[in-house]
């Protein structure tokens, strides 16, 4: 190919200020994949999503979900989701907002779903995490505890499970901890 | 090492593969002197990482007859580079890979001229990458090398058959190791298959359930991740970890060590912490070596024909005995990044709205209710309602304006297509040229066919 490196090195010697092209933006085969999920989203009706960065930034949005049974229901939890530029090689990075009660989310935000993370493979989508996330409000397990004591109480003692979900979404203590309100 | 006596002697293996004619040399391969100057003065290479094997590759080019390279890396030395990044000594350390990797090799190798980039790939400019011949990549990240893909691809034209135009490819030769592992590949855009094309082969990062980490840790790993990724959040509220300022790493490498303690696992140093955050395999000098030799030469080879290249994926295990193994893999012909896409002559002045109705009639796409992006600009978008409401109002404008009034220009829309009365969703790449447009035709001809 050197000759046609010569030819291009001495065009570009000869015009060395030619016309500026354009710079191009290229846009990463994450984001267009994740173009198409977008478009295609089909989320439980009681939940809603929204992009802090406008239109054109799909990479970072936010879903709220609004669970519409079980110990949750009443309640407003918004999560964040990051999506990498090499997307679906690698699963969005999700973290729930709203502090909550919860066996699978810890205090920090951080969520217990397999899909998120050893069970994450190409062909799922946003839809499909999304709806995981609303199953976790639905049907909380005791078995993947990330908030150990929420846990154990819900392992033991459901009755004051569900008490403690409705004093923390209602804005209030539990054992320690104040949850804000979110109902 | 006088000048004058290395001189002669230092090409003297070089002449043998450019001076003489052969059998199993490349298209155009035009043997002789010149072949070698001009390999000298007009062929630019970019080597893509200081590391381990950007260390090796800046030093086997130099040393194979290129005179004109530049590097790019956006780390700091550290101690535990000093084994294998043999470029760099103990006072190094702290200063940046690029510029220090640059400047060991121009004192050693006389003529050779180097110029350092100490900074991330994605902040240069797209117009830097395009100065270059070849672009070789010893990178240790999925995420880099499918940003220089996109880059390299991006530069890639089609004439109206959907053939690659030969100027515009952009050459790639791609290196990569782990451990006892490696591999080296020849990509060349529209011909041999792309990054995206063959991300597969790329297996997925182990992630262990958080809930493991949290409640039952049974290995070193475990415990580094729990520090990482709990932990972190839990001390530093907000702050973001980043994995190459070493205090970060410091204080998950204690973090990890006190949880091990608790829980009687054995295991957790410094340096597998840094392996396990930084998803990184211990690298092997004599791996880098071998692979930054076989992307050495596959350089050379394109750059002066002096054989054919490798077609197009070699793999090499050392790990017990040796093994290697040519495989030619074959593009995606659909493939986003480097595939023509669908090639459509529009009239500057169709609407968007008219636009999204031609795609449900096109004969190769069948398209409908598509949703259309441009650059990272999303012209339209049929769901959810939030985007739909925010992009409705482009739908009267004209498709033209819309594109910045580019004449020619790539643009991306999903939808659904009905084969055999079944509905799939479909992402699909179009190459749009406006036809009638002043400046058009003097810039370039072939593309506007
Ligand atoms: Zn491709």
């Amino acid at each position: 190919m050197i000759k046609l490196f010569k030819v291009k090195e001495k065009q570009k010697e000869l015009a060395e200020s030619a016309n500026g092209k354009s710079s191009i933006k290229k846009q990463s085969a994450g984001e267009l994949r994740l173009h198409r999920d977008i478009s295609e989203l089909n989320m439980p009706k009681s939940c809603s999503i929204s992009f802090p960065n406008g239109k054109d930034d799909l990479m970072n949005f936010e879903v709220t979900i609004r669970p519409d049974e079980g110990y949750y229901l009443g309640g407003t939890f918004m999560f964040t989701f990051q999506v990498s530029p090499i997307y679906p090689h690698e699963a969005p990075k999700v973290k729930c907002k709203t502090k909550v009660y919860h066996p699978n989310i810890d205090l920090e935000g951080n969520v217990c779903l397999n899909i998120l993370r050893e069970d994450w493979k190409p062909v799922l989508n946003i839809n499909t995490i999304i709806y995981g996330l609303f199953h976790l409000f639905t049907e909380p397990n005791s078995e993947d505890p990330l908030n150990h004591d929420a846990a154990a109480v819900l392992r033991d003692n459901p009755k004051l499970f569900e008490s403690n979900v409705r004093r923390a979404m209602t804005g209030g203590y539990v054992g320690q901890t104040l949850f804000p309100r979110c109902i | 090492m006088a000048d004058t006596e290395a001189q002669p002697s230092r090409s003297r293996d070089l002449d043998k593969l450019l001076l003489r004619p052969g059998n199993l040399v490349g298209a155009n391969f035009d043997p002789g002197e010149e072949l070698r100057d001009d390999l000298a003065k007009y062929a630019k290479v970019l080597v893509v990482g200081a590391g381990g094997l950007g260390c090796e590759l800046l030093k086997d080019l130099a040393l194979s007859g290129f005179q004109n390279l530049e590097v790019i890396d956006m780390d700091r030395i550290e101690v535990t580079n000093l084994n294998r990044q043999f470029l760099f000594r103990f006072e190094d350390v702290g200063k940046p890979k690029a510029e220090v990797a640059a400047k060991r090799v121009m004192e050693r190798v006389s003529g050779v001229n180097i110029k350092p980039h100490y900074g991330r790939i994605e902040d240069k400019e797209i117009d830097f990458y395009s100065d270059f011949s070849i672009i070789a990549l010893g990178l240790d990240s999925i995420e880099a090398r499918s940003y220089i893909n996109a880059v390299a691809c991006s530069f890639l034209e089609y004439d109206s058959d959907d053939k690659a135009r030969e100027e515009t490819i952009k050459p790639m030769v791609d290196g990569g190791t782990e451990g006892f592992k490696g591999h080296a590949r020849v990509i060349l855009p529209g011909v041999t298959p792309c990054f995206e094309c063959t991300i597969w082969l790329f297996p997925p990062q182990v992630k262990f359930p958080l809930c493991t980490l949290a409640e039952t840790p049974r290995t070193a790993a475990h415990c580094i991740e729990y520090a990482h990724l709990i932990k972190w959040d839990e001390v530093h509220s907000g702050k973001a970890f980043d994995p190459d300022d070493p205090e970060h790493m410091k204080w998950v490498y204690n973090e990890a060590v006190k949880r091990a303690e608790l829980f009687g696992i054995p295991g957790v140093t410094y340096s597998l912490t840094q392996g396990v955050v930084k998803n990184i395999i211990p690298a092997i000098a004599s791996t880098n070596a071998i692979i930054s030799a076989a992307c050495t030469l596959e350089t050379l080879k394109l750059a002066s024909g002096c054989s054919k290249t490798l077609s197009n994926y070699l793999t090499y295990n050392g790990a017990e005995g040796l093994h290697t193994k040519v495989t030619e893999f074959v593009r995606d012909k659909d493939c986003l990044v480097c595939g023509p896409g669908v090639l459509i002559e529009l009239e500057t002045s169709i609407t968007l709205q008219k636009f999204i109705g031609l795609l449900e009639e096109h004969p190769k796409l069948l398209l409908s209710k598509a949703s259309v992006t441009h650059q990272r600009n999303n012209l339209y978008m049929q769901a959810p309602p939030v985007l739909e409401e925010m992009t409705r109002s482009n739908l009267s404008l004209p498709l033209f304006d819309l594109m910045g009034k580019t004449t020619k220009t790539t643009l991306h829309v999903t939808g659904t297509t009905s084969k055999n009365d079944k509905k799939t969703s479909a992402l699909r790449k179009l190459r749009v040229v406006f036809k009638g447009v002043d400046g058009v035709t003097d810039m370039d001809t072939a593309g506007g066919a």
